[in-house]
């Protein structure tokens, strides 16, 4: 018989497998993913917003090798802040098509879009999970466990939340150079902290939860009931939280490029060239608009889809 | 009796704490390349030693540690090598005010709006006002600081006049930036809220509840709200020290001279004292945040009171 | 299982509605209260009250003429205080009386005599005296003060041995108190210039009955700088200083000319950032602008009766090639390098403001000293000497990296010139390392870099002031360049007193500068800024140290 003992079970499946006890006909067990699956494909909004992201993902790191797309650091000075869909003839003599506009050193806009976007996704996931799985299980083990190791632990946190984060950057980047990866580590290391209290300020709730001392009671152990029954049980603020992290993360990137510490010219991201298309607002507004738009969409369309998740994966939520 | 001994426990783990703090940042401030007095134009290295022996810095650094521990516990932060003439206590002193207003006011706006925002996204799921709110909010977390609050000097203050662009005596600008802080804040807020309430909402206490009879209102805010703001109280600690603590970015837009800028300009300037300074004042204020937001969590939900 | 589509909770909430209007209302009502209040401009009223408003740039460090370096605090010194010599509101040429009402020198201009006025007082009553003078440049030039630009002193006899050490007796360095109103100074070497040196903050004389009272002579920290503790010479005085938000500088009652001083009070705004300084002078919050981001400067140039100032600088913006290092150890490929940046597309398009491509390294000033005229840009030139370096195209070249510190411009130039060199000499691997501000000083200093940007700004109206620093081992050198017949030249040079002569050597050793290029010149700097037209007698100047005292505020 299977057993899915961190969920209530839904009436229907439940009752399904005490009938069939016979192994050849036994109904092939569903964990929590596939069911999560099935209630997501029927949510058509989030589905919507993974095709959307999927497609921008695509674009960005599929695009680029097609022929026609510019090179993102070409320059040319004389043809600065043209508007989109503008042809113009270069120094040089060829003629250039921008698609959606120059930028002040006539860069074209969407190509720079384009790979900013590939560093500003790889930063975004790759800090945001950086965080999650450092920031869940301490987070996790901490309210658990409780007690003197819980303060012990989260007496940590505050103290690495209080380092002076721009100083250990500077440091850090000095002694690596400015690569791409200590740019995942740095700012991963910085989110995991408020996710991990976070974690632990649900878990200490649930902690108390009847269901617990039942698992508790059948004699799981400590591992066990982290990972198989609190962890999926914070999995709704978390995913809403991971929403958020992700928004957070690509804007401290931008942030580090601010203070000359993240993506380095002539590479851009999207955060640096929100940056400066923000410094040139009032002259270049097209600067701003597009690679916040492209920002703003993808971000809306992750935060839809982490929706769309977050109900998936609550049983008890509306959709029925 | 058991709260005033959790209560001591937790001031002296959070003394210790900041203790370890102080100190590390001490040493990481050292280590990192550069000194206070390299500049653009350079001068000779036998001027360059005597600046250095004038503050101490060229004896060896456990020595300089205890020297400054010394004058630390007596509650001299030293003097700011970027800002020749005042102490680091002058700085802090001079700009904690503005930190503080900007935060505090930054705050209200942004629970004032996050929190009802939030709940009613929650009681009207699904439906076209909770995809436009929640998407008026994933504004606010999209668009960075360094875009809105030009943004909003630019149209609210330049073009239609409304307030001042910049600076803190005689202005008005305060409020533009209080409003970029707490706008960006409320957005994280109305998510939570929705997030944790719907949560709540679900759960069959509550359907309970309203079978009972009882008014939507009623089950909103004596049953369902204290387990909802959880994740919300618990985000309070870093939002509160982060709002005090100071924006860099919106003190920059808009001229304030607040707490903010000192954190950047003396990790710029390897102002080691300043920069001392200033994590002292952030790591007490997180660590007071996070004391308070723990008792208030406790409060609020008394099944952890057990293990609080 | 009940279908929960339709929430059995959906009831008109109105909590949510309610707050959202109520804070909109509360916006709105204190931005019209606002409006309403305010009747004229801060602009409007300062001009009312004859107090100038001016941006400043950023922070000073210090309000102690000994320990600063840079130009905004140079602008609030000069302010506070007043040199022997000061500037003249519409000449940087001419030199007007300050402390000193005259002046004379040797035919050799190796020994001044400057005669202090009678009636020249501090800003506590005090009177000014000779003996200021002789302790403000023994302390300047003390070695434990750590005094950064107390080489600016060095002009004085046995001034710079005293400030190594080597000498322990100041009464042998070349300035003396004959009596109170007598200041002699005897010089290293002959200086025909020596009054425009003098008019440097460096030069300036601090008051020593308050710097005692804080403290030892040479403590450079002291509470003394502090509004209350201020005291100084010139004709305003320190009365209200906060960090971020401003300086405030009001009337010194005691000022010689104080009859002639226009404004009743300067309130100097250090406002960093570019963006926030132009709003706050759309929004009337200032008289003057200290700079104008570039994006903007096309604007206001198109607007009639424009506030836009756009004025030659005395400075010069070039890379520093680290000559021991391959590929830029190699001068014929430091050649190529310069005969491939298209100056005048930089100046166009890229910083806008009006900048001049250089033709050569120092900047050139009116009816002075021209630059020999050795670098433009000419890509033909450079492929040329892109083979005579021993490459035969840009591939082969191995990689190397531009290093700029955080800036939005340099950021902007360092990928104009990146590209400019991969189109012309096919350079492909060329990379631009953008470091934090001290990092970056750093890495200059210890020569760790292949190519850096770097700006230079004259210190006083003569060539000496560019040229002087690539002398060998000099600490703003930091190229590793290191030539004995540039040395020469210019220790040639220093010893002419006739200017003539003096600027044919200075042009030959600027001659041997540019032939061996161990920096590329780009352009020379103009000062761009918004002035507000109540702002009166402010005239372009190439130093750009405007005399206050002459500066009225009048509305039209």
């Amino acid at each position: 018989m299977s057993c899915r003992c961190g969920l209530i079970p839904e009436e229907g499946k439940m009752g399904n497998a005490t009938v069939h006890i016979d192994e050849k006909t036994i109904e092939k067990g569903s964990s929590l993913g596939r069911d999560a699956w099935f209630r997501l494909r029927k949510n058509r909004f989030a589905m919507f917003s993974l095709w959307f992201f999927i497609g921008i993902v695509a674009l960005c790191f599929i695009l680029p090798f097609f022929p026609g797309i510019a090179d993102p650091n070409n320059t040319h000075p004389d043809l600065k802040s043209l508007g989109p869909f503008t042809s113009a003839d270069s120094m040089e003599g060829n003629r250039i098509f921008y698609l959606l506009g120059s930028d002040h050193l006539g860069r074209d806009i969407f190509a720079r879009m384009l790979y900013g976007g590939r560093i500003s996704l790889m930063v975004g996931f790759l800090a945001t999970s950086v965080s999650l799985g450092i920031g869940v299980i301490y987070g996790a083990l901490s309210g658990f466990v409780g007690g003197r190791i819980d303060s012990f632990l989260m007496r940590i946190v505050d103290i690495l939340y209080a380092l002076p984060f721009m100083i250990i950057v500077i440091i850090l980047t000095t002694m690596f150079g400015n690569k791409l990866w200590l740019l995942f580590v740095c700012i991963g290391a910085v989110e995991w902290l408020t996710m991990a209290r976070i974690v632990r300020g649900l878990v200490l709730s649930l902690k108390n939860q009847d269901f617990i001392e039942a698992v508790r009671s059948l004699g799981l152990s400590q591992w066990r009931i982290i990972y198989r029954h609190l962890i999926p049980n914070t999995l709704g603020p978390v995913i809403v939280y991971t929403t958020l992290t992700v928004p957070a993360v690509m804007r401290l990137e931008a942030i580090l490029s601010f203070l000359g510490l993240g993506v380095q010219p002539p590479d851009a991201s999207w955060g640096s060239l929100i940056k400066e298309g923000a410094d040139r607002m009032a002259s270049d507004p097209s600067l701003l608009i597009f690679p916040a738009l492209i920002f703003g969409l993808t971000l809306f369309s992750l935060n839809f889809l982490g929706d769309g998740l977050r109900d998936a994966l609550d049983p008890q939520s509306s959709r029925d | 009796m058991d709260s005033i001994r959790y209560i001591l426990s937790r001031i002296g783990q959070s003394l210790f704490a900041l203790f370890c703090i102080v100190t590390i940042t001490f040493f990481i401030a050292r280590l990192t390349p550069g000194g206070p007095f390299l500049d653009d134009k350079a001068f000779p290295d036998y001027i360059m030693k005597q600046l250095n022996a004038q503050y101490g810095f060229d004896k060896p650094l456990p020595v300089q540690y205890v020297y400054y521990m010394g004058r630390l516990i007596q509650g001299d932060m030293g003097p700011s090598t970027g800002n020749k003439g005042f102490t680091v206590n002058d700085v802090i002193a001079q700009s904690w005010p503005v930190s503080f207003i900007l935060g505090i006011s930054g705050l209200i706006i942004a629970l004032a709006i996050g929190i009802p925002v939030g709940v009613f996204a929650a009681a009207r799921q699904n439906t076209f006002i909770d995809y436009s709110l929640m998407g008026l909010a994933m504004i606010g977390i999209c668009l960075p600081t360094f875009v809105i609050a030009p943004l909003l000097d630019e149209i609210f203050a330049v073009r239609l006049g409304w307030f001042d662009a910049a600076m803190w005596e005689d202005s008005s600008a305060w409020i533009l930036g209080a409003v970029t802080l707490g706008l960006y804040y409320s957005a994280y807020i109305a998510r939570l809220t929705r997030g944790s309430m719907l949560d709540v909402l679900h759960q069959d206490f509550i359907r309970t509840a309203r079978s009972k009879g009882i008014s939507f209102l009623k089950v909103l805010f004596k049953h369902a709200f204290r387990g909802g703001i959880t994740p919300v109280v618990a985000y309070m600690g870093p939002a509160l020290a982060g709002l005090i603590g100071g924006s860099f970015v919106v003190e920059t837009v808009f001229g304030l001279p607040g707490l903010g800028q000192h954190f950047i300009k003396a990790a710029t300037n390897r102002d080691y004292w300043l920069i001392n300074g200033t994590v002292i004042v952030f790591a007490s204020l997180i660590l007071a945040m996070n004391f308070l937001v723990d008792v208030v969590q406790v409060w609020l939900d008394p099944r952890r009171r057990k293990n609080g | 299982m009940i279908s929960f589509r339709r929430h059995p909770l959906t009831q008109p909430c109105w909590v949510g509605y309610l707050t959202l209007f109520l804070f909109l209302f509360l916006f709105l009502a204190i931005s019209l209260f606002n409006t309403a209040c305010r009747k004229e401009t801060l602009v409007q009223r300062a001009t009312r009250e004859k107090i100038l408003l001016l941006g400043n740039g950023a922070e000073p460090k210090a309000l102690d003429p000994h320990i600063v370096q840079s130009v905004g605090d140079g602008n609030i010194l000069r302010a506070l205080f007043e040199g022997l010599v000061t500037n003249d509101p519409s000449d940087d040429s001419a030199n007007d009386p300050g402390v000193a009402e005259r002046w004379e020198s040797n035919s050799k201009y190796t020994r001044w005599v400057f005669h202090l006025r009678h009636n020249a007082r501090w800003s506590n009553g005090d009177p000014v005296t000779a003996r200021d003078f002789v302790w403000s440049y023994h302390r300047i030039l003390h070695p434990k003060m750590g005094a950064p630009y107390a080489s600016m002193l060095y002009f004085l006899k046995n001034g710079e041995a005293y400030n190594k050490g080597e000498i322990v007796d100041f009464s042998k360095v070349g300035v003396k108190a004959v009596d109170d109103d007598t200041l002699v100074c005897n010089l290293e070497n002959p200086a025909p210039y020596f009054p425009d040196v003098v008019k440097h903050t460096t030069w300036l004389p601090v008051h020593r009955g308050t710097i005692e009272k804080f403290g030892k002579m040479t403590d450079s920290y002291t509470r003394w700088q502090l509004p209350g503790n201020h005291v100084s010479n010139g004709a305003f005085k320190l009365t209200d200083w906060r960090i971020g938000a401003y300086v405030k500088v009001r009337r010194n009652p005691y000022y010689w000319d104080k009859e002639n001083v226009k404004p009743r009070g300067i309130n100097f705004y250090p406002i960093d950032n570019q963006f926030t300084e132009e709003k706050a002078f759309r929004n009337g919050l200032l008289h003057l602008s200290y700079t104008v981001p570039q994006n903007l400067i096309d604007s206001y140039r198109k607007k009639k009766n424009t506030p836009l100032r756009i004025e030659t600088y005395a400075g010069v913006y070039f890379y520093r090639c680290n000559v021991n290092r391959p590929p830029t150890d190699n001068i014929n490929f430091r050649k190529a390098l310069s005969y491939a940046i298209n100056r005048e597309i930089i100046v166009k398009y890229v910083t806008m403001g009006g900048q001049q491509p250089a033709s050569g390294y120092t900047p050139p000033s009116k009816g002075g000293y021209h630059p020999p005229d050795k670098v433009k840009f000419d890509p033909i030139l450079a492929r040329q000497f892109l083979k005579k370096a021993g490459y035969q195209s840009g591939a082969e070249v191995p990689e190397f990296t531009i290093f700029i510190n955080t800036s939005e411009a340099h950021k902007d130039i360092a990928v104009s010139i990146q590209d400019m060199w991969k189109k012309h000499l096919g350079l492909k691997n060329i990379k631009i390392e953008n470091q934090e501000w001290k990092v970056f000083q750093q890495s200059v200093q210890d020569q760790n870099y292949d190519v850096s940007r770097a700006g230079w700004i004259g210190d006083y109206a003569d060539p000496n002031t560019f040229l002087s620093m690539f002398v060998t081992g000099d600490s703003n050198n930091r190229t590793g360049w290191s030539n004995p017949d540039y040395d020469r030249l210019l220790a040639e040079a220093a010893a002419l007193s006739d200017p003539k002569q003096r600027y044919a050597k200075l042009f030959q050793a600027e001659e041997v500068l540019l032939d061996k290029l161990p920096v590329l010149p780009v352009y020379w700097y103009t000062r761009v800024y918004l002035k507000s037209p109540d702002l009166k007698n402010w005239n372009p100047l190439l130093l750009d140290n405007h005399p206050y005292k002459y500066i009225d505020v009048i509305s039209d």
